[in-house]
C-alpha cells in the first residue's frame, strides 16, 4: 500500500478471509445481540410454567410441547392460516406476476399502473379493515341492505348469493383471504417488476432471432431467469400470510368460533389471555420450525427448477 | 477508495456515539415528581388538565404518559419484569393477573389509607367499584386481604332501546320478560327492523350477556359452585343459559353478523337506527353522542328469564389506578389519587368525558341518560368481585360455543359437553 | 395481413388494459374514499351516501394535525425511518455482497441463521427484548429503537440482496478488481449501483415498516417526545368514540410521505441495467 511496512499477518490469507467476515460483522453482530438472546429467552422460557409477572418460574421440560401437539385449536389455526397462505401463493402471486409482466412490456400508462397497484400496500390496516366491513356487512335498513356487496347482488337479482359474509363459516375465512391478498399484492408486484427488469434485454432478443413465440421466451427465457426471485416472493408471501393476524382482528374481531384463529392470535391469547407466557413460547418456537420446514422445501423445488 | 473508507466510518462512529451519549443521558429523579401511566386515550387532555390543576395547589407535577391501550398490557408486564414500573399504573387485566402482581410485591397496599379518618375517603367511593380492587378475607389467590387499587370511574353494561323505532312497531313500553321480547322482535320483525345489536365480536360482551342470565336462573352460588369445579356446565340450568342463546337466535332477534360484529359497529348500527335494542356499557353514552346527538333511547335490564333469582348485570369500576409499592414516591402517589377522587374533580372528569365518577357525591350533574345507568349499580356483579373466576381457556371455549349456537352451528346441549371437557382438562392440569 | 396483425394487438391490448384497469380501480377506490371522509364532517360520514361530499371541511387536516400533536411526531418518525433505512441499506447490502461473493467459513451457516430468523414471530419476544433493553440502557432512547427496527427488516433485505446478487454478471467487478479496487470499492462502486431496483424495494419496504410501526415504539420508548407518528393516529383510532373525519384525515397525512418515497424510489426499479449500469 505505502512505504510503511506493514505486519507480514496482514497479507496472509486467513486475515483475507476474516476482511470477508468483516462485512457481515454489523449485521451478525446486531442480530446476536437483538435476536439470538432473545430467542435463547424465548426457547428456554417454552420449557417453563411461567405467569408472566411472578419473579419465579417452573421448569417443565418438554411438556409444553407435548400438549400443544394435543391442542386442536392450535392445528386448527394453523390449518386456518394454511388455507390463507395457499390462497396467497395461488392467487396473490399469480396477479401479481401477471402485473409484473403487463408492466415490463412497453404499454401505454404504465407510470400510472405502478404507482396505483402499489396503494394498498401504503393504506393503514384500519382503513382496510373498516372498507371491507363496510363492503361485506349483511344487515338490512329499511328493506335494503347496507353492505355493498349485498346491496349490489340484490341489485342485479342474485338474490340467492346474498350472504352474511364475515358470520358464515364457509365464506368468512375466504374473506379474510381474499382481502389479504388484496392488501399484499403490490409487494410481490414490485419485487417481480424489479426482478424482471435485471433480465438482459439481449436474452429477448436472442430468443426472438431464434424464432421463438412469446410463450416460449416466457418458459425458457423469463421464468428460468425469474426462479431466485419467485422464491424470495414466495418465502415472503408463506411468512406475510401464516403471520396474519391484525388484518383478522380488524375483520372478524376475535373470530368466529375457531374458524378464522390464526397462530398469531393463539399465541397472543395463551399470552394476554391464560397468562402462560411458557406455552405461548412454545407455540412460538412450533411455528417458527414449521415456517423453516416450509421454506426449505420451497428452496429445494426451486434447486430442482433450476436444474431442469 | 480511501475516502468511501472514510465515510463509512465515520458514519459507524457517528451512530455509535449517539447511541452512548442517549444511553448516558438518564433521566434524573425529580422527588416532586409523581409519573402516571395510563391508557385513556380519549381521556389525556382532562387528565392533563387535572395534574396541572394539581401542580398548581400543591406544587407537585403529575406526569401522564399515554401508552396505546393495544400495547399497555404488554408493556406493564414487561416493565416489571424489569423493575421500572411508575409510581401509579393501571392493571388492565383480570384479578389473577393483579393478584400476581400484588404477590410480585409491585403493588402497595392501600387499606390504611382508606381507613383513616373513620374510612372518610373508602365512604365517598361506590362501594361496587372498591370491592374489585379489594381482596376479601380467604380469597383464593392467598392475597393479604385489604385494598389495593383505587377506581377513578364506574361503568356498568345494559340494554338500551331505541324509543323511535318501538314506537313505529307499536310498542308501547321496553320489555321485561323474554317472553315480552320475543313479542317486540315479532313485531319490529313486521316493519323490517332488526333487533339486537352488540359487539359480539369481542367476545367477552357475549360473555358477560350470557353471565347475566346465569344469574338470573341459577343464582350466584351455584355459578361460583360451576367455577370451582363441583357443578359440571352439563347441568340443565347452564343448558337453559345456552337456550336463551338458541330461542333469540331461532327468533331472529338477533342483527345479521352479530358474532363477528366489533363493538365500534355495533355503536355504528345503533346509533344510526339500524337495530332497535343493543346491548353496551355505559360509555356508550359518549360514542352515540358522537355520532348521532338526536338518538333517543333508553336504559332496560336484559328481559329476564326466571324470577326466582334476580338479573344482575356487569359493572363496577370502569378504571383503577394502583401505587407502585417500591416507589419512594408513594405517599404522593397516593396523595394524588385521593385528590383525583375528591368530588370537585371527580365532577370534572366525569362531566368532560361523560363517564360515571367512581365518587357518589360527585353525580350531581350528569346526563339523564347516564343517570338512569347509574340507577343500576346496585344490581351490578363483576367477575373481579366474585370469589372463584373461571380459567381463560374455559370461558373462551364458552364464549366460542355462544357464537356456534347463534350460526346455527351447535346445539345447546354439544356447547355445554364441550365446555364441560375443556374445563376438566384445565382442572387436570392445574392439579398436577 | 398488417391490418389482421395490428387488430389483434388491439384486441390484446384492450384485454390487457381492462385486466390492469380493473385491478387499478379496486386499489383506487379505498384510497379515494379515504380522502372523502377525511373532508366531511364525522355525522356526513355515515349519512351521506354521494361519492362526493356535499361540504368539503379542509379545516379537518389542521384540526388532525394539532389534535394529534403531529408535528412533533412527524418529525421524530422522519428521523427514525431515514436512520433505519440508511442503516438497513448499509449493513444488509454489505453483508448480503459478503453472502453472495465473498468467501469465509460459515457463510451459508450465517446466511441460512438471518433467514430462518425470519420466521419466529416478534409478539413472543417483547418481554426478553424490553428487558435486554433496559440492561443496555437503551429504553426510551432514539438510538435503542432505530437498532430494534434494524434487526426487524434486516433478514428480509439480506435475503432480497443476496438473490440479487447472486444474479448479476460477474464481470463487471473483474474488471473492476483489475482497475485495483479493494472489496470495499467493487461494494460501492459496482455491486450496489447495480442491485439498485433490489435497494429500491428495500428502501420502500422498509420505510413503510418503520412509518407504519408503533407497537415497539409503544413499548420501547416512554416519552411523548420520542414518539413516533403513529402515536398520533392512535389519539383517533384507539378511543371508544372514534371521530372518523379525524381519523381518515390523519392517516391520509400520514400515508402521504410513503406516497413520496414510492414514486421516487419505482423509478429506480425500472431503471435497472438498461441505464447508467456503472456509476463511479
Amino acid at each position: 500500500m505505502n512505504a510503511i511496512t506493514k505486519p507480514k499477518f496482514l497479507y496472509s490469507k486467513g486475515f483475507d478471509t476474516f476482511k470477508n467476515f468483516l462485512f457481515t460483522l454489523p449485521a451478525v453482530s446486531i442480530f446476536t445481540i437483538f435476536y439470538i438472546l432473545p430467542f435463547y429467552f424465548i426457547f428456554n422460557l417454552s420449557m417453563h410454567e411461567w405467569n408472566g409477572i411472578s419473579p419465579t418460574m417452573t421448569f417443565v421440560g418438554l411438556e409444553n410441547f407435548a400438549e400443544l401437539m394435543g391442542d386442536e385449536i392450535w392445528w386448527k389455526s394453523m390449518w386456518n392460516a394454511a388455507y390463507i397462505t395457499l390462497i396467497a401463493l395461488t392467487l396473490q402471486n399469480m396477479v401479481a406476476f401477471a402485473l409484473a409482466l403487463a408492466c415490463d412490456r412497453d404499454i401505454r400508462m404504465k407510470k400510472f399502473y405502478r404507482v396505483v397497484f402499489f396503494i394498498p400496500p401504503v393504506l393503514s390496516e384500519v382503513v382496510v379493515g373498516l372498507i371491507w366491513r363496510w363492503i361485506l356487512e349483511a344487515g338490512k335498513q329499511g328493506g335494503e341492505y347496507y353492505g355493498l356487496l349485498n346491496y349490489y347482488l340484490h341489485k342485479i337479482g342474485l338474490v340467492s348469493l346474498v350472504n352474511d359474509w364475515l358470520s358464515d363459516p364457509e365464506t368468512a375465512l375466504s374473506c379474510i383471504a381474499v382481502v389479504h391478498c388484496w392488501k399484499g399484492f403490490g409487494w410481490g408486484f414490485i419485487m417481480l417488476l424489479a426482478g424482471l427488469q435485471t433480465i438482459d434485454k439481449q436474452l429477448y432478443e436472442a430468443a426472438r432471432v431464434d424464432g421463438a413465440n412469446s410463450w416460449q421466451t416466457f418458459k425458457n427465457v423469463t421464468v428460468p431467469m425469474m426462479v431466485p426471485v419467485i422464491l424470495v416472493v414466495v418465502i415472503l408471501t408463506v411468512l406475510g400470510s401464516m403471520q396474519v393476524f391484525v388484518l383478522v382482528m380488524s375483520m372478524v374481531g376475535q373470530g368466529l368460533v375457531y374458524h378464522t384463529d390464526v397462530p398469531v392470535l393463539r399465541i397472543l391469547s395463551a399470552m394476554d389471555g391464560t397468562k402462560r407466557f411458557g406455552y405461548a413460547c412454545a407455540m412460538g418456537v412450533n411455528f417458527g420450525l414449521i415456517l423453516i420446514m416450509v421454506s426449505v422445501f420451497f428452496k429445494i423445488i426451486s434447486n430442482r427448477m433450476k436444474q431442469a | 477508495m480511501k475516502t468511501i473508507n472514510r465515510i463509512f466510518c465515520l458514519c459507524l462512529c457517528l451512530l455509535v456515539t449517539a447511541g452512548l451519549l442517549s444511553s448516558c443521558a438518564q433521566k434524573e429523579e425529580d422527588p416532586n415528581t409523581v409519573v402516571m401511566w395510563h391508557w385513556l386515550t380519549d381521556r389525556q387532555s382532562v387528565l392533563q388538565e387535572l395534574a396541572d390543576r394539581y401542580k398548581d395547589e400543591t406544587g407537585i407535577t403529575v406526569k401522564m404518559e399515554l401508552f396505546a391501550p393495544t400495547a399497555y398490557s404488554q408493556r406493564i408486564i414487561a416493565s416489571a419484569q424489569a423493575k421500572v414500573l411508575p409510581d401509579i399504573y393501571g392493571i388492565l387485566d383480570k384479578k389473577q393477573t393483579f393478584a400476581s402482581f400484588i404477590d410480585s410485591g409491585y403493588v402497595a397496599e392501600l387499606t390504611e389509607e382508606f381507613e383513616k379518618d373513620n374510612g372518610a375517603w373508602e365512604k365517598s367511593l361506590f362501594e361496587k367499584a372498591i370491592n374489585v380492587n379489594r381482596f376479601e378475607e380467604g380469597n383464593v389467590y392467598d392475597v393479604k386481604p385489604g385494598i389495593y387499587g383505587v377506581p377513578v370511574d364506574v361503568t356498568n353494561t345494559q340494554m338500551l332501546y331505541n324509543k323511535k323505532l318501538l314506537a313505529k312497531a307499536g310498542i308501547a313500553k321496553a320489555p321485561e320478560t323474554m317472553d315480552e321480547f320475543l313479542v317486540a322482535i315479532e313485531a319490529l320483525k313486521r316493519v323490517g327492523i332488526s333487533g339486537l345489536v352488540s359487539g359480539w365480536g369481542e367476545s367477552w360482551m357475549a360473555g358477560a350477556f350470557a353471565s347475566n342470565y346465569a344469574f338470573n336462573i341459577m343464582g350466584e352460588e351455584k355459578i361460583m359452585a360451576t367455577y370451582k369445579g363441583d357443578v359440571p356446565y352439563t347441568d340443565p340450568d347452564w343448558i337453559k343459559v345456552f337456550r336463551v342463546f338458541q330461542r333469540l337466535s331461532q327468533a331472529g332477534a338477533f342483527i345479521e353478523g352479530i358474532v363477528t360484529k366489533p363493538n365500534k359497529f355495533a355503536e355504528q348500527d345503533f346509533a344510526l337506527e339500524r337495530a332497535a335494542f343493543a346491548y353496551n356499557g355505559s360509555w356508550c353514552v359518549n360514542v352515540y353522542h358522537n355520532m348521532n346527538p338526536d338518538l333517543e333511547y333508553g336504559v332496560m335490564l336484559p328481559p329476564a328469564v326466571e324470577s326466582d333469582y334476580p338479573m344482575l348485570i356487569w359493572g363496577g369500576a370502569g378504571t383503577s389506578f394502583v401505587v407502585n409499592a417500591s416507589s419512594e414516591k408513594k405517599q404522593k402517589a397516593i396523595d394524588f389519587l385521593k385528590w383525583f377522587t375528591e368530588k370537585e374533580q371527580q365532577a370534572y372528569f366525569s362531566k368532560e368525558t361523560r363517564n360515571l365518577p367512581a365518587n357518589k357525591e360527585a353525580l350531581a350533574s350528569i346526563p339523564e341518560v347516564l343517570e338512569d345507568f347509574a340507577k343500576m349499580m346496585d344490581r351490578t356483579t363483576h367477575p373481579t368481585i366474585w370469589k372463584y373466576n373461571e380459567d381463560h381457556v374455559v370461558s373462551e371455549k364458552f364464549e366460542k360455543g355462544l357464537q356456534s349456537i347463534i350460526i346455527g352451528e351447535k346445539t345447546p346441549e354439544q356447547v355445554a359437553q364441550e365446555v364441560q371437557e375443556a374445563k376438566e382438562r384445565v382442572m387436570k392440569r392445574q392439579a398436577r | 395481413m398488417i391490418d389482421k396483425y395490428q387488430s389483434i394487438k388491439t384486441i390484446k391490448g384492450i384485454f390487457i388494459h381492462t385486466f390492469l384497469m380493473s385491478v387499478a380501480l379496486t386499489c383506487l377506490l379505498p384510497l379515494l374514499w379515504m380522502v372523502r371522509c377525511s373532508l366531511m364532517t364525522n355525522r356526513a360520514i355515515f349519512t351521506d351516501k354521494s361519492l362526493i361530499p356535499h361540504e368539503i371541511h379542509f379545516a379537518n387536516y389542521l384540526e388532525a394535525w394539532s389534535k394529534g400533536n403531529f408535528g412533533a411526531y412527524f418529525l421524530n418518525s422522519v428521523i427514525y425511518t431515514t436512520c433505519v433505512v440508511f442503516g438497513i441499506v448499509i449493513i444488509s447490502s454489505l453483508a448480503a455482497y459478503a453472502f453472495s461473493r465473498l468467501k469465509f467459513p460459515g457463510r451459508n451457516f450465517f446466511f441460512y441463521m438471518f433467514v430462518a430468523a425470519m420466521m419466529i414471530p416478534l409478539p413472543g419476544s417483547f418481554v426478553p427484548l424490553f428487558v435486554l433493553m433496559n440492561k443496555l440502557g437503551l429504553i426510551n432512547t432514539r438510538f435503542g429503537y432505530v437498532l430494534c427496527m434494524i434487526n426487524v427488516g434486516l433478514s428480509m433485505s439480506i435475503l432480497l440482496l443476496k438473490t440479487f446478487f447472486d444474479k448479476m454478471p460477474k464481470d463487471l467487478e473483474d474488471a473492476a478488481r483489475i482497475d485495483g479496487c479493494g472489496r470495499l470499492g467493487i461494494w460501492w462502486n459496482v455491486a450496489l449501483p447495480l442491485a439498485r431496483p433490489a435497494i429500491a424495494v428495500i428502501v420502500i419496504f422498509n420505510s413503510l415498516n418503520v412509518w407504519n410501526e408503533y407497537i415497539l415504539a409503544q413499548l420501547l420508548l416512554t416519552n411523548n417526545s420520542l414518539m413516533p407518528l403513529q402515536r398520533g393516529i392512535m389519539h383517533f383510532a384507539e378511543t371508544n368514540s372514534v371521530d372518523y373525519h379525524l381519523l381518515m384525515a390523519g392517516l391520509t397525512i400520514a400515508a402521504l410521505p410513503i406516497v413520496g418515497i414510492y414514486l421516487l424510489m419505482q423509478k429506480h426499479i425500472i431503471k435497472g441495467l438498461s441505464s447508467g449500469a456503472v456509476v463511479g
